[in-house]
């Protein structure tokens, strides 16, 4: 039976244009029955056209043999579940559930198999004649590699009634595969650049064609398709490269604050990072049902929380071992250990979830070959953030010429009057604090459990290493293009490989500039 | 000052300090061994087998704490990475213990350690081969550790990476190595390393004679290592790595070759951690990756802390007795422990930067006595 | 020249199989020869175009205003710092730009820091043991003994330094004098062809530099000694021949008198009364 039958031009442009408004009125009960009449197909064509939103949904069921009519009441239903004596079915026109039924009760509504072909060719049509446009955009791209010879028609109608851009070229994209695969050189054009998987398949395919013209049209086109991909996964690989860089720029920033300009090593620099991380879990505790808010709060609530942590262990260790870096190491190392073993005796010793806000998931198409991650997006955005603002301390405030003078001659800041202790815990606490911030976006990115910190500790010295201690900017350069590097090896070496590659690569760049990339020069450096 | 000269590696057995430290050596060990060997099961100066074995792990930590008091006490380098030549060494004794067990392992294949046949791999890597015989396995316990320490220091002692670099640098390598060693396809057991041992030299690892053996062995080696420590640290270059720990650029310029004392220094540091390795595997009945975790060669470094930096039998002491209340805080409350230390973290570098052995009651130095009466002479 | 022809040269005596005893080849002129140095950091330059010549056996004084370059200049000869332009030669067979720290060292020049560094936690004797004059290699270091004769020469260093009663002490518990003297003292046990003193008189009594005075004075002749110090009175009693340095280069040489006349200096050290 033909579909052009029943779905004519004519047809069609009435079907768009009633699209939604009668859906409300049809009704749903009378078209159901049809389909347990003799002409199927009619129905199924009646269904299709109602417009009915629920239309999806019953011929769905109906192809999946799990539409259904009780025998005592006549009600059709969706069964949900198939499984022993009694099955699970809910209401197919309301949709309410109903519960376990008899099987025995159940008279499936029986379909045969050209029937399903039929109803797969109305599904993948039926999205198209939708309000949504991103709907009528999504069905059309699915629609590549489906087109058969029924469908050729109404296809091609649509496509030239389409009035979004993007629509009319998935279209003609669905078309031209199938044109191709016909054996239609002409058709080779059109797919040629797409980076869609149907479109390089129906390429390859021809490709190998005895056709000598059509093989080599293919052909080229591949090429240049090839050519793309490559640039997109070059654009991938950057991009989840930025996104660690800038988790490594977070996590070391702050470090190289305390570490660059106060010279303490703080090994507790990762459990800061913990308790900013547990912090954005707490605020989502405090504010169920609303994570997005809860995330937001977290910034400044961990910035503070890490910060007091930080006020208390430069008080209560480091102001005693001010000028023996060594030995600070050795005590926060201690601090990190206690504050891991607080976390998991006062909260858990298992991860917690910190929920992701619905504007931070999903991902931003770029075209079929690339999209990028919302939630990276937003990290690489909060690290830039993060870092304008330190270099705006750090430039533009009292606090950072302070800190800056203290960082060059303690002794001549002190007599021009700046308190150089006050400077000292200030300073600490805005190292502590950064890397709160950053725990707030690693509760994103990973676990968060009591062994959240200590993953970063040895990366973060690294990068700092690096890019040169006391040099924001080295900071910021060292972590994205470690991050860089450590995803440009992932592929060939392997995640740990990369690791081990790149923690060498350090090492072996240590021996060669002791000062990391950008040195601080002269004879003050010195000694 | 000590009889200046006496060949230098049997100086230090001239000099009370080492006589009184291999004195009580000898006596603990002693006593030890009564314990398990005269007093029947049950008896209350009964030792089991267990404790021997637990002692003698401590041991292990002991000559391990000494290894890093020579570099970091006396060089001033602050290895944050011993673990790794601990590790390496005992690496090294598992390769040769995983070969003895031959065709008794699970899967009964007469060459290849149960985890390669577990992977599919149908020969032996090539850096397997020779750990069959005992005299190779033991020479790497030496040499594999003193090569690995040799090409990392040379590199970083050449381009002058010092102090906190340096540790950072060490504390990279022992990461990177872990990572490294949880990898199945480096071929050492991936994160389960190497277990299930069955004998040593012919000895039945699972007898109490054997461990007795064992137990012997680490004190012995932990007298010679000590020794060893004792008469470099004693030594004219003992003198110079002082000189290179306090004012570097000096000792330079006065025409040593700073880089080449540290380099000789970390590796044999690094081979006598690389024996303590050696000597703990068996004894533990395991060796896996997390022996590389930078936390342990972290702890290492508080144990030295806590005994007393620069003095070796500090190192000792501050190696047993953290590890004892380890046993203690593990058994009685496993939470507390890491609570324990931590602030013992804290503590020691706050409130006793000389560690244990800056509260022993010291000898006056002979020198005041010395000076004075020179300087009566001189006036008379 | 290509090696071939290097090794065809009979009569040369090559360097690895030249006597190691004091190796420095002083027939041809002067000992210390510095030719066009120029270093700069960060841009600044802290040596500009600086020529020297030092001969053997003469005791030279070297001044010059804070930020001079004297300090840098010592890091040049030592190998403590490199040069960007310029050569270093050290009597007429040794580049010393070619050579590092401890290797200028054992060719025999010595140097004294501005600040007295000296090994706090050593004692006095045995400060003076790592100075003396030896194999500094790693194993003959570890396995030296000290004989009679090393005895007596630390012994008559500790009488001319002043320190015989303080030998047994730390070396972190002397006065700033007295470290001064050791490290002096450690200057001594090198036997260096040159000593590079740099500030030696800082922190000393009237007394203790007239003894100073006296030792530099008396080591000229057979070694040679350079000698940077602020203290004028002190250079006035040493002094033969004087260079001033001022931003990095040689402004005048001469002999006191002629170096404090000249216009030049006078108005570089302006209101400091030279």
């Amino acid at each position: 039976m033909s579909i052009r039958r029943w779905l004519t031009p004519v047809l069609l442009a009435w079907l768009m244009a009633w699209t939604g408004l009668v859906a409300a009125e049809t009704d749903g009960q009378a078209l159901l029955n049809n389909l347990t009449e003799r002409d199927k197909a009619a129905a199924v064509t009646a269904i299709a056209e109602s417009g009915d939103p629920r239309a999806r949904r019953w011929l769905e069921a109906f192809a999946d043999n799990k539409l259904s009519r009780m025998k005592d009441s006549g009600q059709f239903v969706v069964v949900l579940e198939n499984r022993g004596r009694d099955w699970t079915v809910e209401d197919a026109l309301t949709g309410e559930a109903i519960g376990e039924v008899s099987r025995r009760n159940l008279d499936r509504v029986r379909i045969n198999n050209a029937m399903r072909s039929q109803i797969a060719n109305t599904l993948a049509l039926l999205d198209l004649t939708v309000d949504d446009i991103d709907q009528r955009r999504q069905a059309a791209g699915d629609l590549r590699g489906q087109v058969d010879e029924d469908l050729v028609g109404p296809v091609e109608t649509l496509m030239n009634q389409a009035s979004d851009e993007d629509v009319r070229e998935k279209l003609a994209q669905a078309l031209a595969i199938y044109r191709v695969e016909q054996g239609d050189v002409s058709a080779v054009s059109v797919l040629s650049g797409s980076l869609n998987s149907d479109a390089r398949s129906a390429l390859n395919g021809a490709a190998g064609s005895d056709d000598p013209a059509m093989a080599a049209a293919a052909q080229e086109a591949m090429a240049s398709i090839e050519q793309k991909l490559k640039l997109n996964k070059a654009a991938e690989t950057l991009y989840f490269g930025l996104s660690l860089g800038s988790v490594l720029v977070l996590a070391a920033i702050g470090l190289t604050i305390t570490f660059g300009v106060m010279g303490v090593i703080n090994m507790a620099h990762g459990e800061l990072i913990m308790l900013g991380a547990y912090t954005a879990w707490g605020m989502q505790q405090l504010l169920p049902g609303q994570p997005g808010l809860a995330l937001i709060l977290a910034i400044p609530a961990g910035f503070l929380v890490s910060a007091f942590a930080g006020i208390i262990i430069e008080r209560s260790v480091i102001q005693f071992l001010k000028g023996r870096p060594l030995e600070t190491l050795l005590a926060t190392f201690g601090v990190s250990l206690i504050l891991q073993q607080l976390v998991r005796t006062v909260i858990s010793p298992l991860n917690r979830t910190v929920v992701t806000p619905e504007w931070m998931s999903g991902s931003i198409m770029i075209n079929e070959a690339l999209s990028l991650t919302l939630n990276r997006l937003y990290i690489i955005g909060f690290a830039l953030v993060v870092f304008a603002g330190l270099m705006l301390v750090m430039r533009r405030t009292r606090l950072g010429l302070d800190v800056r003078a203290v960082t060059q001659n303690r002794a001549m800041a002190r007599s021009m009057g700046i308190r150089a202790t006050r400077v000292d815990i200030m300073t600490f606490a805005l190292g502590s604090g950064v890397a709160g911030l950053a725990g707030v976006a690693l509760s994103q990115t990973t676990n968060v459990g009591p062994n959240l910190g200590q993953n970063y500790i040895v990366d973060s010295f690294m990068v700092v290493v690096f890019g040169g201690v006391g040099n924001l900017w080295g900071t910021l350069v060292a972590g994205l293009s470690l991050g860089t590097i450590n995803q440009l090896l992932e592929p060939w070496a392997g995640a740990v490989l990369a690791k081990v590659v790149v923690l060498v690569f350090i090492i072996l760049f240590i021996q060669k500039r002791p000062r990391g990339l950008f040195p601080q020069k002269g004879r003050a450096a010195e000694g | 000052m000590t009889d200046s000269n006496r060949m230098w590696l049997t100086r230090p057995l001239t000099e009370g300090s080492t006589r009184l430290f291999l004195g009580l050596l000898a006596a603990a060990m002693t006593a030890v061994v009564l314990m398990h060997l005269v007093f029947p099961e049950g008896h209350a100066l009964h030792m089991s087998i267990y404790t021997v074995t637990l002692m003698g792990k401590y041991l292990c930590y002991a000559l391990l704490a000494v290894a890093v008091d020579l570099v970091w006490g006396y060089l001033g380098i602050l290895s944050l990475g011993h673990g790794a030549f601990f590790a390496v060494g005992g690496y090294a004794m598992g390769m040769y213990l995983m070969r003895q067990i031959g065709t008794r392992g699970e899967y009964g294949h007469p060459v290849l350690p149960d985890f390669m046949v577990f992977l599919n791999w149908d020969q032996l890597p090539w850096y397997w081969h020779g750990f069959d015989m005992a005299w190779f396995a033991f020479l790497m316990v030496l040499l594999a550790p003193a090569a690995l320490a040799f090409v990392f220091g040379y590199l970083a002692f050449r381009s002058r990476v010092t102090g906190v670099y340096l540790s950072i640098m060490t504390q990279a390598l022992t990461f990177a190595l872990m990572l490294a060693f949880y990898r199945n396809e480096m071929g050492f057991g991936g994160n389960n390393g190497f277990t299930d041992f069955k004998d040593l030299l012919g000895f039945s690892l699972l007898t109490d004679g054997t461990r007795l053996g064992l137990f012997i062995a680490t004190g012995v080696a932990l007298a010679i290592g000590y020794v060893l420590c004792r008469a470099i640290v004693t030594s004219k270059l003992g003198r110079v790595s002082v000189a290179c720990r306090d004012a570097e650029a000096r000792t330079r310029f006065l025409g040593y070759r700073v880089e080449r004392v540290q380099l000789f220094i970390f590796v044999v540091s690094a081979m006598l951690a690389g024996v303590a390795g050696a000597l703990y595997v068996p004894q533990a009945g395991i060796i896996n990756p997390n022996q590389f975790s930078p936390i342990f060669s972290i702890e290492i470094v508080l144990w030295v802390a806590l005994g007393g930096r620069a003095t070796l039998y500090g190192a000792v002491i501050g190696a047993l007795v953290v590890n004892y209340a380890k046993s203690v805080f593990t058994g009685i409350m496993p939470e507390a422990w890491l609570f324990a230390l931590g602030g013992l973290f804290v503590f020691v570098t706050v409130f006793l930067p000389k560690g244990i052995a800056g509260l022993l009651p010291k000898k006056k130095r002979p020198d005041d006595d010395d000076s004075d009466t020179t300087a009566q002479e001189a006036t008379a | 020249m290509s090696i071939f022809t290097e090794f065809t040269e009979r009569d040369r005596v090559f360097d690895f199989l030249a006597p190691t005893a004091s190796p420095v080849d002083v027939r041809h002129g002067p000992i210390l020869y510095l030719e066009d140095v120029t270093v700069s950091f960060d841009g600044f330059r802290a040596i500009d175009d600086l020529n020297l010549t030092i001969d053997d056996g003469e005791l030279r004084c070297i001044i010059g205003p804070n930020g001079a370059g004297k300090t840098t200049m010592m890091d040049i000869i030592t190998g403590k710092t490199r040069p960007d332009t310029g050569s270093v030669w050290f009597g007429s067979r040794h580049n010393l730009l070619r050579m590092n720290e401890p290797d200028i060292a054992s060719l025999g020049i010595g140097r004294k820091f501005q600040k007295p560094t000296v090994f706090e936690a050593l004692s006095v004797f045995e400060n003076l043991e790592l100075a003396m004059a030896a194999d500094k290699r790693v194993f003959p270091t570890l396995t030296a003994r000290l004989t009679g004769e090393h005895r007596d020469r630390i012994g008559e260093v500790l009488e001319m330094t002043g320190l015989k009663d303080l030998w047994r002490r730390e070396a972190g518990v002397l006065s700033h004098g007295q470290k001064q003297w050791l490290e002096i003292g450690m200057l001594l046990m090198q036997r260096p062809r040159l000593l590079l003193v740099d500030e030696p008189v800082a922190g000393m009594t009237e007394q203790e530099m007239e003894r100073t005075a006296e030792l530099l004075t008396g080591l000229a002749g057979q070694q040679s000694v350079v000698v940077v110090e602020h203290d004028m009175g002190f250079v006035r009693s040493i002094a033969r021949t004087v260079t001033v340095l001022h931003q990095g280069s040689v402004l005048a040489e001469g002999s006191m008198d002629a170096v404090s006349n000249d216009p030049k200096v006078v108005e570089v050290y302006l209101g400091e009364g030279i």
